[in-house]
């Protein structure tokens, strides 16, 4: 019994004991192998065969696009295969000699600093309006959808009252018509989706038909006809001398089929807004305009934003179409570029696809992750 | 007691007098869009008739003139109508959708379980590869395959022989084409009487399974029956199969199926696009189906496959089918980009070289527009259908 109290043969703890690591094959990087790579057999296999296509793919790719790539050069030879380099790899020389047309166009070089310009008020009106921490957004509503399309006009199509000298739309050209096209696209179809989203859900049944009529038309026929009817049949439907200048009816014809698009939309947003909302407003007295404008469409919008800018997204990328009627956007400079015979080199056409996908990815891609981080701030606001 | 609180019944809310309004705008509308309409025929007429087109439907029987490169029923320049050139370029537009329909619902499923994967190096793949393709213009990535790829295969003398007899160069694809003898056709009526045969067993085994709670295992009898019976009426009839082999000429490709790389181009364009949108469609479907419907699954029992089969697949697909089908009219549509490669689709024979020769933009853009219209309406049609076959029945 004495023994317990003897200090040798003292075993009972009397402080935690230090803690043990987990196990190696449950923590740390093991661990994580072992869950997310290696569970089962079938997982090893699919593992392994991933393995495998990115070893058989990335390499000849990264040694095609930035090794054995030419990065300077004034002329094709560069790219061709030489003693010096028997596999020439993407000819981004060429990307860098046409680098100004890709952007421009046609437009006169002595003119660009105006589609600069117009590029950098475009910029500042973006990003007024999509940070949703900046001040004043409305006055930025208001710029962006006012001002900032008639100091465009100004700028790009000219003014001789200030000076600022003609440049027909048939010079234009590259992603400054691929931009163009693009914003009058949306800024158009926002209202107009709208007013046809309101119409198809109105108790008149004469506007409620016309609205269904050509939103489901629109939607039923591919842009292409769409362009052609704008390009071919418009011209055909007006007096001669009031036919629009060949940019002006393809835009017509993009800002009416995203509108269609964006009608369905906003129509969601505006299922989406609970009934009580509707006869809350009506109890209070509001009229339709009010109700509309007050209590419903502010609702209806903020839940249907990601949407939208999913819209913008397609409507950016149907933008190439413009393409097949005949107008040099970005992807029919680069068409034309790489079909140049003084430009035949047999790495080009990869080259300046790659760097239009390029264009075009950061563009989408950018739209889509603030379409997602809009998403995550309504998912978090909305969790009360 | 009525008379005080008559100023607050509804009737003399503000919206009552719009009703006036409202009549008032409908009737203006009308008028506004007949107007319209008046004064754009009337130009119509004016600038047709400057012009000197004719109008009216009567081209349709006029001799057309031009040759197509894919023809799936017969057509010769000299002879055939523009009417037979409609239909010949409406049955391309078909087989291209209906291809790429099917290869981008299979590619479009694997890469949206892909993603769902718990393994996380195919679930970043699949997820790479939605991103990368949803974010590059179709008409850029049709424009890659056709003249990056494409184009850049090699030449004639140079083709590539493929296992099994195929030919590959820059001028297409030439496969063997099957050649059918006689009694061919009983196989094929043997292959349809044994798969009735069999699913009237199927109906069998679950009525009996119903009314008694045995299983009967079915599945080696439907198998034996359904491979078996074709093919014993096939060796009966000494296999009446044989293959035509593309030849080398010096100059072409003679015999076997050719496939243009146009089409070919098309189909890679459209499937690859399209498979990753479905994927977000089917990966946002099963993600629809509560984890709770799992987990009650297994505690009644089923096992896995069973879960699946009975419980995930039929939630997840009433969830995926309408973005599905509006999935498959966006494939159809966008097959009329075929127009600038040159594949012979509806939009490039008929709103391409029939507008040029005749000139009649009018018509022409019309019945283009209404072609896809239709199919558009029709699927729509259909997708309602199925959408109240599988609504869930609430009490």
């Amino acid at each position: 019994m004495s023994a317990i109290g003897d200090q040798s043969l003292l075993y009972v703890r009397r402080s935690p004991a230090d803690r043990l690591p987990p196990p190696a094959a449950r923590a740390g990087a093991l661990g994580w192998l072992r869950t997310n790579l290696f569970s089962s057999p079938a997982n090893i296999v699919l593992t392994l065969g991933c393995v495998l296509f990115i070893v058989w793919a990335v390499p000849p790719l990264l040694r095609f696009f930035l090794i054995d790539a030419v990065w300077s050069g004034t002329d094709p030879d560069a790219c061709l295969a030489s003693p010096a380099q028997p596999h020439p790899g993407a000819c981004w020389a060429f990307v860098r000699v046409w680098y100004s047309y890709f952007v421009y166009g046609f437009y006169p070089i002595g003119q660009r600093w105006r589609v600069d310009l117009f590029f950098l008020a475009l910029a500042f009106g973006v990003v007024w309006l999509l940070r949703l921490s900046a001040p004043r957004r409305d006055i930025g509503a208001l710029y962006f959808f006012v001002v900032l399309p008639v100091l465009s006009f100004v700028l790009l199509h000219g003014a001789p009252w200030i000076g600022l000298r003609v440049v027909p739309t048939a010079l234009w050209g590259g992603i400054l018509v691929t931009v163009v096209v693009a914003t009058i696209g949306m800024v158009a179809s926002l209202p107009l989706g709208i007013l046809l989203a309101l119409a198809r859900r109105s108790e008149m049944p004469v506007v409620k038909l016309f609205a269904v009529i050509f939103i489901e038309f629109v939607r039923g026929v591919p842009l292409i006809t769409v362009l052609f009817m704008a390009s071919v049949m418009l011209p055909l439907f007006v007096p001669e001398h009031l036919a629009p200048d060949k940019l002006v009816r393809a835009l017509i014809g993009v800002a009416l089929f995203a509108s269609a698009y964006m009608a369905e939309v906003v129509r969601g947003g505006l299922i989406a807004v609970p009934r009580g909302q509707y006869e809350a407003a009506r109890a209070l007295g509001l009229s339709y305009r009010r109700m509309t404008g007050l209590v419903i469409l502010p609702q209806a919008l903020r839940v249907t934003l990601p949407n939208i800018v999913n819209t913008f997204i397609g409507l950016f990328k149907d933008t190439t179409l413009v393409f097949i009627v005949g107008i040099f956007d970005f992807l029919r400079t680069i068409e034309a570029a790489r079909a140049d015979p003084k430009w035949a080199a047999p790495t080009t056409t990869v080259t300046g696809y790659v760097f239009a996908a390029l264009f075009y990815f950061v563009c989408c891609y950018g739209m889509s992750r603030y379409a997602r981080n809009v998403e995550a701030r309504l998912t978090r606001s909305d969790r009360r | 007691m009525t008379e005080k609180i008559q100023g607050l019944l509804p009737q003399d809310l503000p919206h009552r007098p719009r009703r006036i309004g409202g009549i008032v705008l409908q009737i203006a509308l009308i008028v506004v869009i007949a107007g319209l309409a008046y004064g754009a025929i009337l130009d119509l007429a004016q600038n047709l008739a400057r012009a000197h087109v004719a109008s009216g439907f009567g081209f349709w029987n006029n001799t057309a003139g031009f040759d197509i490169s894919q023809t799936l029923i017969s057509y010769s320049p000299s002879t055939s109508s523009f009417g037979r050139a409609f239909w010949v370029g409406l049955l391309n537009t078909l087989l291209v959708a209906a291809i790429g329909i099917v290869l981008a619902t299979v590619l479009g499923f694997v890469v949206g379980i892909a993603r769902l994967s718990r393994n996380w190096l195919i679930a970043r793949l699949a997820g790479g590869y939605v991103e990368l393709i949803r974010n590059v213009p179709l008409l850029l990535q049709l424009l890659f395959w056709y003249n990056a790829v494409l184009k850049s295969l090699p030449q004639l003398r140079g083709s590539v022989a493929l296992p099994g007899g195929g030919i590959l160069n820059n001028r297409g694809l030439f496969l063997p084409r099957p050649e059918f003898g006689p009694y061919f056709a009983a196989a094929l009526i043997a292959l349809f009487v044994a798969i009735a045969v069999a699913i009237v067993l199927r109906d069998w085994a679950r009525r009996r399974r119903e009314r008694t709670g045995r299983q009967i295992r079915i599945v080696l009898p439907v198998l034996i029956l359904v491979c078996g019976l074709p093919l014993a009426v096939l060796a009966l009839a000494g296999f009446p199969l044989g293959f035509s082999v593309p030849h080398m000429g010096r100059f072409n490709v003679s015999g076997g199926v050719e496939i243009l790389p146009e089409f070919a181009a098309l189909v890679l364009a459209l499937t690859v696009y399209t498979a990753a949108f479905i994927a977000e469609v089917v990966r946002a479907g099963v993600l629809a189906v509560p984890a709770g419907q799992t987990e009650a699954a297994q505690a009644l029992g089923l096992r896995s496959a069973a879960t699946l089969r009975l419980v995930v697949v039929p939630q997840a697909m009433r969830v995926i089918m309408p973005p599905l089908t509006s999935q498959y009219l966006n494939l159809i549509k966008n097959s009329s980009l075929a127009v600038t490669i040159g594949y012979p689709d509806l939009v490039q024979v008929f709103a391409g070289s029939v507008l040029n020769i005749t000139g009649q933009a009018v018509e022409v853009i019309a019945i283009t527009m209404a072609v896809y219209l239709a199919i558009s309406l029709f699927t729509s049609l259909l997708m309602n259908l199925y959408a109240r076959a599988t609504a869930i029945v609430e009490r």
